[in-house]
């Protein structure tokens, strides 16, 4: 049990990082898990870099509902985003999701996860990943939806 | 009386099973007179010693197995899907290596004693619930669908030229009824019925003390009733609804009367034309019996008055190339090839259930219910939702832990070897109307003991510790 619940996302599920909604925002999308009812609400909001076309991602604000690695995955996911530039947060959702969905075949880059490296544990509980991946697809919804807005006239 | 019903299941299991071309089935179709007979045999209502429990437990294979590393297996997610016995599993085998073949098509000798098989499980599956006609007994593949053919038969005669189902017409002004407590499958189908037709669809709510609020059930059932829906027993609080009341007020405005009786078919007596409802609804898997084959009960008036759910081969009458007319139920209600095995197999669970007696198998979940009850209740950092007591409430105890979310301790417990389930349990509603986003869920079965009320305690007890709440 202990390598599902590290310390890490106790801590993040106790206390969360940056929790709750905020102006201002790009793009705001509701996501449920259908199997147990879970929600979050998720903000995003992206600005253009100084010296090319990849945003950075300077807030994700967000309200949720749910279990420990849903609350604690969404919480790890805005300390790895806020700050970045939109195409490194995406590429670490796409290391973070391939190794969730593994079955514990993958363990994953921990220089590209950070503190996600410690959802590597839910990978072998099938019904869990998608508690894992709830705030991530939010997050990548919302960047969607924030890149189409801006890209539209 | 116990010793004798256990006997004869250890019995079944013990007889080789091989390829036995030429016998004719093990239950041959029975007169309405040996049906009626067959009923009254075996119930005594004793309790079962722990003897029984340990006899009982041993017809069920998968009991014996371990979980998440060498854990004994403390199923208690039987209100999900229940565990089959030996006789249930060899009840398939023998129909599959020994007579299979298209049921009511052919005329050579396997189709005949397929279709034996399949007619004599309908016969017993109709006695065990009180049926007076085996023909009420429509064999669909769960619970869900014989909702849905209830409903969407309904909407087909609403759109129907033929006079015999002009009485099920639904239109604005038209009133179907149905309960905050349903389970998905008796909510749905019907607000999807109302939204096709133009009917309203109302609804009871529930009480703090998670009983129906009937208070409004004059203003509720009305004139422009036609439908009232609800579970027999919910499959979340346990609570057992007043059958008795809802059906008298249904009738007083001619209304239908349909019963989820997923929940409670397996776990207690129930005997359709007692209760008087119209339509019941029930699953095979919930009952010991094979997934894949569920029930729906209905009257053979209304049934024969009709329009089919689904159609195609079988269901038919008579057809030409721009037209149709129907069978007479059940096969206007049992288009294509029937889920056949599984029928067989629902056939020897309900033999199962019968040979025990099903008022010992309420009275052996009613005790582990209290005890669960009792002992959950000593968690101060715990709340029952659902009835606190064992009065009109079945073996279903869901349950919140004040700081855990139920997939955390759900995981826990599954840690421990305890099998629940957690999440809104296909109740999202009733869920909303307590402001909880899921629980966990215990629900009992007759192969359960108090030792496994002990381990999911204990285990819920370690899941408030892991997160620093207990």
């Amino acid at each position: 049990m202990e390598k599902l619940y590290q310390e890490i996302i106790l801590d993040h599920y106790r206390t969360p990082h940056h929790f709750g909604l905020r102006d201002p925002f790009d793009a705001e999308v509701h996501h449920v898990n259908p199997t147990c009812g879970d929600e979050v609400t998720l903000r995003v909001r992206l600005e253009p870099a100084d010296d090319n076309d990849d945003p950075i991602v300077t807030d994700i604000s967000y309200e949720a509902m749910g279990c420990s690695i849903s609350q604690a995955s969404t919480s790890v996911l805005t300390d790895l985003a806020i700050g970045r530039p939109l195409s490194e947060v995406l590429a670490t959702l796409g290391e973070f999701t391939t190794m969730v969905t593994s079955r514990g075949t993958i363990e994953g880059d921990e220089d590209v996860l950070g503190d996600g490296i410690a959802f590597a544990g839910v990978s072998k509980y099938p019904a869990r990943v998608k508690c894992a991946l709830l705030g991530w697809m939010a997050f990548k919804d919302a960047a969607v939806q924030s890149v189409e807005a801006s890209a539209a006239p | 009386m116990t010793d004798q019903l256990t006997a004869s299941a250890v019995g079944a299991q013990a007889d080789v099973i091989g390829p036995t071309a030429g016998d004719v089935p093990e239950h041959p179709v029975l007169s309405a007179a040996e049906l009626t007979a067959a009923q009254d045999v075996p119930v005594s209502g004793a309790a079962l010693s722990p003897a029984d429990i340990d006899r009982i437990r041993a017809d069920f294979p998968i009991l014996e197995r371990t979980v998440r590393d060498g854990k004994p297996l403390v199923y208690l997610d039987s209100g999900a899907t229940a565990q089959r016995p030996v006789p249930v599993i060899d009840a398939e085998q023998e129909y599959v290596t020994g007579h299979n073949a298209a049921v009511h098509r052919g005329a050579h000798q396997l189709a005949e004693e397929a279709t034996d098989f399949f007619e004599s499980a309908r016969q017993r599956i109709a006695a065990f619930i009180g049926a007076g006609n085996p023909d009420e007994v429509i064999f669909t593949k769960n619970a869900t669908e014989s909702l849905n053919l209830v409903a969407y038969s309904f909407g087909n005669a609403t759109f129907s030229d033929q006079p015999a189902a002009q009485r099920f017409k639904l239109g604005p002004g038209d009133e179907i009824v149905v309960t905050e407590m349903e389970h998905h499958a008796n909510l749905i189908p019907w607000q999807e019925l109302c939204r096709r037709t133009g009917a309203t669809l109302r609804w009871f709510k529930v009480t703090e003390d998670f009983r129906l609020d009937l208070s409004e059930i004059d203003e509720l059932i009305n004139a422009r009733t036609r439908v009232v829906a609800f579970t027999h027993q919910s499959n979340v609080l346990g609570t057992i609804n007043p059958v008795e009341i809802l059906v008298a007020a249904a009738q007083k405005v001619g209304a239908l009367t349909v019963l989820d009786a997923c929940q409670s078919v397996p776990h207690m007596p129930v005997d359709v034309s007692a209760l008087g409802v119209d339509f019941a609804a029930f699953s095979g898997h919930k009952m010991f019996g094979p997934s894949g084959v569920g029930v729906l009960y209905g009257r053979y008036d209304l049934l024969a008055a009709m329009p089919p759910f689904l159609t195609g081969g079988s269901m038919i009458e008579q057809v030409f190339i721009d037209h149709a007319t129907f069978a007479a139920p059940p096969a206007r209600f049992e288009a294509g090839v029937p889920m056949t095995s599984q029928a067989v197999g629902l056939g020897a669970a309900v033999d199962y259930l019968g040979d025990v007696g099903m008022k010992a198998v309420a009275a052996h979940e009613a005790s582990l219910t209290g005890y669960a009850l009792q002992q959950l209740s000593a968690n101060p950092g715990l709340r029952i939702i659902g009835p606190a007591g064992t009065v009109d409430r079945g073996g279903a105890v869901s349950f919140v832990v004040d700081g855990v979310h139920a997939h955390d301790v759900g995981q826990i417990l599954d840690d421990a070897g305890v099998q629940v389930r957690v999440g809104h349990h296909c109740a999202w509603p009733l869920h909303r109307r307590f402001g909880i986003a899921a629980t966990v869920r215990a629900s009992f079965a007759l192969y359960n003991t108090p030792a496994e009320v002990d381990a999911l305690v204990a285990a819920v007890a370690d899941s408030q510790r892991f997160f620093g709440v207990g």
